[in-house]
């Protein structure tokens, strides 16, 4: 194991779009910065995303220029496969133990894609939510970044296999590399951990994980993107066809004291949009959306008042009971409330969108110094150690990096600039 | 250019170059062509030891150019970097020819020379560019002493930064003055939080590095970023003082809806109509007594959305009412134990955890919450007030009666005005009868809040985009205005509430303290963020045409008496718009200029048409079509080899002589591919790609002019993410311009 030594005015755990944010800004304001994300390529959530809300315009266009200035500000240190081992506070100063994983694929790789053509083994592609395989030596997508490949162990068969050494002619592949640790040394620390999808299957009434027609709304991202597992094609999972009907049910555990008791804040214009998704691929589908309250705050509310006058989309107000799979019609069965008659509607549908909410990345027992709530939100102190993003509390990606640039003040008035 | 240019080539067969390209035929196009004194190929050129060598010959060679025939640019950039009295081209090998076409193939040869010649010809006539470092003035200028300028204010001024803070009233406090209590802010968000804005006022004033001008009226503000001068007068005096600032937080705030407007929900009508504002004022005076301002309170009702989400009023969500009426409910609960409290909405919006205020709020007894809408509402001979609430959640009508009916009213930009008043319209006909929309911008922006009274060209505000709200890349660059070093802050900026505020200031200060860093070290600011250069205007030969002042979406360009554009390269974003609107040519960077440009596409080899070869030129933005070309390249798809790419700073940074230098150099067609424009543009300079669009137009008048087809120029919106698009695209391109025919001046 070897051992690292650096030094920096900050720290920035997590490299999703808060993350790269307040890593950006506050490189741009003339800070050192170090960067880490735990898993192999940086982007988290939104780099899984097909479009943004209202403007309907991908994340890779801002994840472009992003990049672009990541990659040219030397103030950067980026780590991937990167976490956070111990924090410890000495001389106003903070102490950080960052365990760097094995890629097992060094800086030489150009990532021309000769080792991924070789390799015999399959793994689940974690950046598809193993919704299908990738090769043991992979990228999570054509525009990841860093544009270097990854190799996982639980599947490689390593030497015995030996295959991608042997193809690449530069070196790259390392099957024997190890854990690194690098003692970083930071004026200030910025927590950008970010968020999961809240896992559906704890829903037991809507039946995630028992039929592939229902899914959940990060699933659906995938399904719309262009470099998704189904090239963008939103289908039936169960058979490949095409969609002609499709129910979103909002608050897939959110504002529910069973599961998650705040509203996650971003899912009903996450379900507008996707609507919008379903009405550009199959013009005949129609679309149901369940929802207790549509939140569309501030301007977002033109977006919806757009989509709602689109007479294929049908909302319908009223929290959903249960959702089950008719064998006979070979359809998804939406049971709930109609608020018109007090009775229990069921809505026959061949797909089902659950509208799961954002659960906080855990990180306790970091240093006593942050604390997390009862939700697991950190708490916001002005100290030196400070977050943005969802960790904070759910929100979509313009306040995160709205939060995310107001984070990185809070750290400069930690940080002695002379 | 006083030194004369070097340039070394450095071709790499790697990553399946070699297998697709005669490298030996290549490196001859240098040699032979060009004769650089230095060409050599490598297999495998980012390795470190290839680095090492370039490095010597950069050295031994004096070499100041290295044009490097590899990958695209977007990967290696920090091992291609060398010393910085070098430039380096980078000749997209890999995406833009290996992966993307016929290996061994003529056609695909010629592509690869023709690349090469672009690089080379580019390496050239581009010149090393040396950040140009100014004095400046270090001071942040915040406009608005409510909430979100204090915020702003005590931020920036506890990082350190010195800080004016300027109020138009004679205290500091705005809304947040008026009101009794404020909104939970942490966990478990059920109890109202004391008022603190006394301690805020007090711990804004008693920074030593913090001035505070209260009453103040801001007359005028001119300059650029880092050297503003804002002239200023106190109210009821008539001596205007100068202030020297670097950058400015505008937190001008909001105003509320005019309840006037409102009559149908009867205020104005009835006395016990009051709004949400009132109550928090009447609130506060409530000891102990049985009465709100004099009014009996045994029940009292609070109607949401009073003027927002209505297109009679504010089409959008006013983000704050529905926490804001919670919390006043907790206040009526608070003083009148007993009375029946009543809410009637459309959605509940309580975003995040604002939830568990919303829970707290529905359990207490004697609240009744239903949706619905306010059909009609009139007073009994009692004088309560009776309100039929239709489209509730059971479908039935209903009624409530209330001694008090409290209306969440929205909230209203600063920034916003009422209407278009014609006559306040500057006319400035240029008198080239090519208007373009920049006059329209500008004069848009002239008739605007006039809050910080802007000398700019373009007018006295920030340029608004949707209901008033300031323009920006809302969702990935929420700060990015179109005027730079000066950001707007809390709710001028968007609807939002209590603590969004507080950290909408803080991100803004930290905004404004980076511009004064990137002055510092004579860098742009995002998007090129660290980009050195900046455009040069040679002015003898400019004819006042005005169209660079106009369109410059960031209002750059100020104009003297005669129309000469007076630069103000600190406001500048580096985009290139100008330079692409110039008709005399006399705008450039130093490496990226008309002539860089033009010497690239006079160096691509154009077939007689004897050969029946069509030659297309692409012209790509870089931020975006660009990159969506590499992925085209890293999907191994193919397209036609007719075609020749020149990536651009945006589609509006295309001059059209350079179309007309195509043309006439035998292109048979040009292509353009940029971003979207329009309400949810995505251009990354905002108006760039609408720009190219309107320019088009003329364009395709002149080549009617000149007997050409008009479809020999075409131009088409291509996102990150629609890579799939490019290859049919160019595909019919090629085959629609072969179909047409060859360009007629070809070989002329």
């Amino acid at each position: 194991m070897t051992q690292n030594k650096i030094s920096s005015n900050l720290l920035v755990i997590g490299a999703g779009i808060a993350g790269i944010s307040s890593a950006l800004e506050a490189a741009e304001t003339g800070l050192n910065v170090i960067l880490i994300d735990k898993e192999p390529f940086i982007g988290g959530n939104v780099a899984r995303f097909n479009r943004y809300f209202p403007k309907l315009c991908p994340p890779g266009c801002g994840l472009e220029i992003n990049i672009r200035r990541l990659r040219t500000n030397p103030a950067i240190k980026l780590f991937t496969l990167a976490e956070v081992a111990s924090v410890k506070k000495n001389n106003g100063k903070y102490n950080v133990g960052i365990k760097v994983s094995p890629r097992h694929v060094n800086r030489l790789c150009t990532a021309c894609g000769d080792c991924a053509k070789v390799c015999p083994e399959k793994t689940a592609n974690e950046f598809n939510y193993k919704m299908d395989e990738t090769t043991s030596v992979n990228i999570a997508n054509e525009s990841a970044y860093p544009q270097q490949y990854v190799i996982d162990m639980k599947t490689c068969k390593g030497e015995s296999c030996n295959k991608c050494v042997e193809v690449c002619k530069y070196n790259a592949i390392e099957l024997n590399q190890t854990e690194e640790t690098i003692d970083a040394e930071v004026d200030s620390i910025i927590v950008a951990t970010g968020w999961e999808p809240y896992n559906a299957e704890n829903i037991e009434v809507l039946q995630f994980g028992k039929h592939s027609d229902i899914i959940t709304n990060v699933i659906m991202e995938r399904l719309a993107s262009p470099n998704g597992p189904t090239k963008g094609q939103i289908l039936r999972l169960s058979s490949n066809e095409k969609i002609n009907s499709v129910a979103f049910v909002q608050c897939a555990g959110s504002r529910d004291e069973n599961y998650l008791e705040y509203c996650s804040s971003v899912c009903c214009m996450a379900s507008i949009k996707q609507a919008k998704y379903i009405r550009e691929q199959h013009p005949e589908a129609e679309v149901h959306i369940h929802y207790i309250d549509i939140r569309a705050n501030g301007i977002l509310e033109s977006f919806y008042n757009e989509v709602s006058k689109d007479e294929k989309i049908h909302f319908h107000r009223g929290k959903v009971a249960k959702v089950f799979h008719n064998p006979e019609t070979n359809k998804m069965v939406v049971e709930a409330e109609d608020t018109l008659t007090g009775n229990l509607m069921q809505n026959p549908v061949e797909l089902v969108v659950l509208a799961t909410g954002m659960k906080p990345n855990s990180l306790n027992g970091l240093t006593d110094e942050i604390s997390f709530d009862k939700n697991g939100f950190l708490n916001l102190t002005n100290g030196a150690i400070t977050g943005c993003g969802v960790i904070t509390e759910p929100k979509e990606v313009a306040s995160v990096v709205q939060e995310a640039t107001g984070a990185v003040l809070t750290a400069l008035q930690t940080i002695n600039r002379n | 250019m006083a030194v004369e240019t070097k340039v070394g080539v450095y071709l790499c067969s790697g990553c399946g170059i070699g297998d697709s390209i005669n490298l030996e035929e290549l490196s001859n196009v240098a040699t032979n062509e060009y004769k650089t004194p230095v060409c050599k190929s490598y297999t495998w050129l980012c390795k470190n030891e290839t680095v090492s060598e370039i490095e010597s010959d950069i050295k031994n060679e004096s070499l100041n150019r290295v044009v490097i025939a590899a990958c695209s640019d977007r990967f290696m950039e920090d091992v291609f970097n060398f010393d910085k009295d070098v430039q380096t081209v980078r000749v997209n090998l890999r995406e833009n020819v290996a992966w993307t076409h016929k290996s061994m193939d003529e056609d695909t040869e010629m592509l690869a020379q023709d690349y090469l010649r672009m690089g080379i010809t580019k390496a050239k006539s581009i010149d090393i560019t040396v950040p140009a470092i100014e004095d400046i003035t270090e001071t942040i200028l915040v406009v608005g002493g409510g909430l979100s300028g204090m915020s702003s204010a005590l931020a920036a001024s506890k990082a350190g930064s010195k800080v004016i803070l300027t109020e138009k009233e004679d205290e500091l406090g705005g809304w947040l003055k008026n009101l009794y209590k404020l909104p939970p802010t942490k966990y478990p968000y059920d109890t109202l939080e004391e008022n603190n804005v006394k301690e805020l006022i007090a711990e804004v004033e008693a920074k030593e590095n913090t001035r505070v001008i209260k009453n103040c009226e801001i007359e005028k503000v001119s300059g650029q970023p880092g050297q503003f001068e804002v002239k200023y007068k106190m109210k009821g005096n008539s001596s205007e003082e100068i202030l020297k600032i670097g950058s400015i937080v505008q937190a001008t705030g909001w105003k509320e809806y005019d309840p006037e407007n409102l009559a149908d929900l009867g205020y104005g009508k009835f006395k016990n109509v009051i709004t949400g504002n009132q109550l928090e004022k009447y609130i506060q005076n409530v000891n102990g007594s049985k009465t709100l301002n004099d009014m009996p309170v045994s029940s009292i009702a609070f109607i949401q959305c009073a003027g927002s989400r209505d297109e009679k009023h504010l089409p959008y969500c006013s983000a704050a009412c529905c926490t804001a009426s919670m919390k006043q409910m907790l206040y009526v609960r608070e003083k009148f134990p007993d009375a029946l409290i009543y809410m009637i909405y459309k959605d509940i919006r309580t975003p995040s955890q604002y939830e568990l205020l919303y829970k707290r709020v529905q359990n207490e007894d004697r609240i009744f919450m239903t949706k619905g809408e306010v059909n009609n509402l009139r007073q009994d001979e009692n004088g309560m007030i009776e309100i039929d609430v239709d489209n509730t959640l059971l479908g039935e009508e209903i009624q409530i009666k209330s001694d008090i009916v409290v209306l969440a009213t929205g909230m209203v930009p600063s920034t916003f005005v009422e209407e278009v008043e014609s006559d306040a319209v500057v006319d400035e006909d240029d008198g080239s009868g090519e208007t373009l929309d920049g006059k329209k911008e500008a004069e848009s922006a002239e008739i605007g809040a006039k809050i910080l009274n802007l000398s700019y060209r373009q007018g006295t505000d920030l340029p608004t985009l949707h209901y008033g709200f300031p323009d920006s890349h809302y969702i990935c660059f929420p700060y990015e205005t179109r005027r730079t070093g000066i950001y707007a802050a809390g709710t001028v900026r968007a609807p939002m509430d209590y603590t969004q505020c507080i950290s909408d200031a803080k991100g803004a200060a930290l905004k404004s303290i980076q511009v004064l860093y990137a002055l510092k070290n004579g860098v742009a600011v995002h998007p090129r963020s660290g980009d050195t250069t900046m455009p040069d205007f040679f002015m003898q030969r400019c004819t006042q045409c005005k169209r660079c002042t106009e369109e410059c979406p960031f209002g750059t360009l100020d104009e003297d008496e005669k129309g000469t554009p007076l630069p103000n390269i600190n406001r500048c974003r580096r985009c290139g718009i100008c330079l692409g609107s110039c008709p005399e040519r006399i705008i450039t960077f130093k490496d990226y200029s008309i002539q860089s440009v033009s010497s690239m596409i006079k160096a691509v080899e154009i077939p007689d048409e004897f050969e029946e070869k069509p030659r297309i030129l692409a012209f790509l933005c870089e931020n975006d079509a660009y990159p969506a070309l590499d992925l085209v390249g890293r999907y191994r798809m193919q397209f036609d080899p007719s075609v020749r790419v020149i990536p651009v700073r945006c589609l509006g940074a295309v001059n059209v002589v350079w179309i007309a230098d195509a043309l006439s150099r035998g292109f048979d067609g040009i292509i353009m591919l940029g971003c979207k424009h329009g309400d949810d543009y995505q251009c990354h300079y905002v108006r760039g790609s609408e720009l190219a669009e309107k320019r088009m137009e003329n364009v395709q008048e002149k080549l009617k002019q000149l007997v050409l087809e008009p479809e020999r120029v075409q131009i088409h919106t291509v996102a990150i993410d629609e890579y799939e698009k490019l290859p049919t695209l160019f595909n019919d391109f090629v085959e629609e311009i072969t179909e047409i025919g060859f360009n007629p001046y070809k070989g002329m």
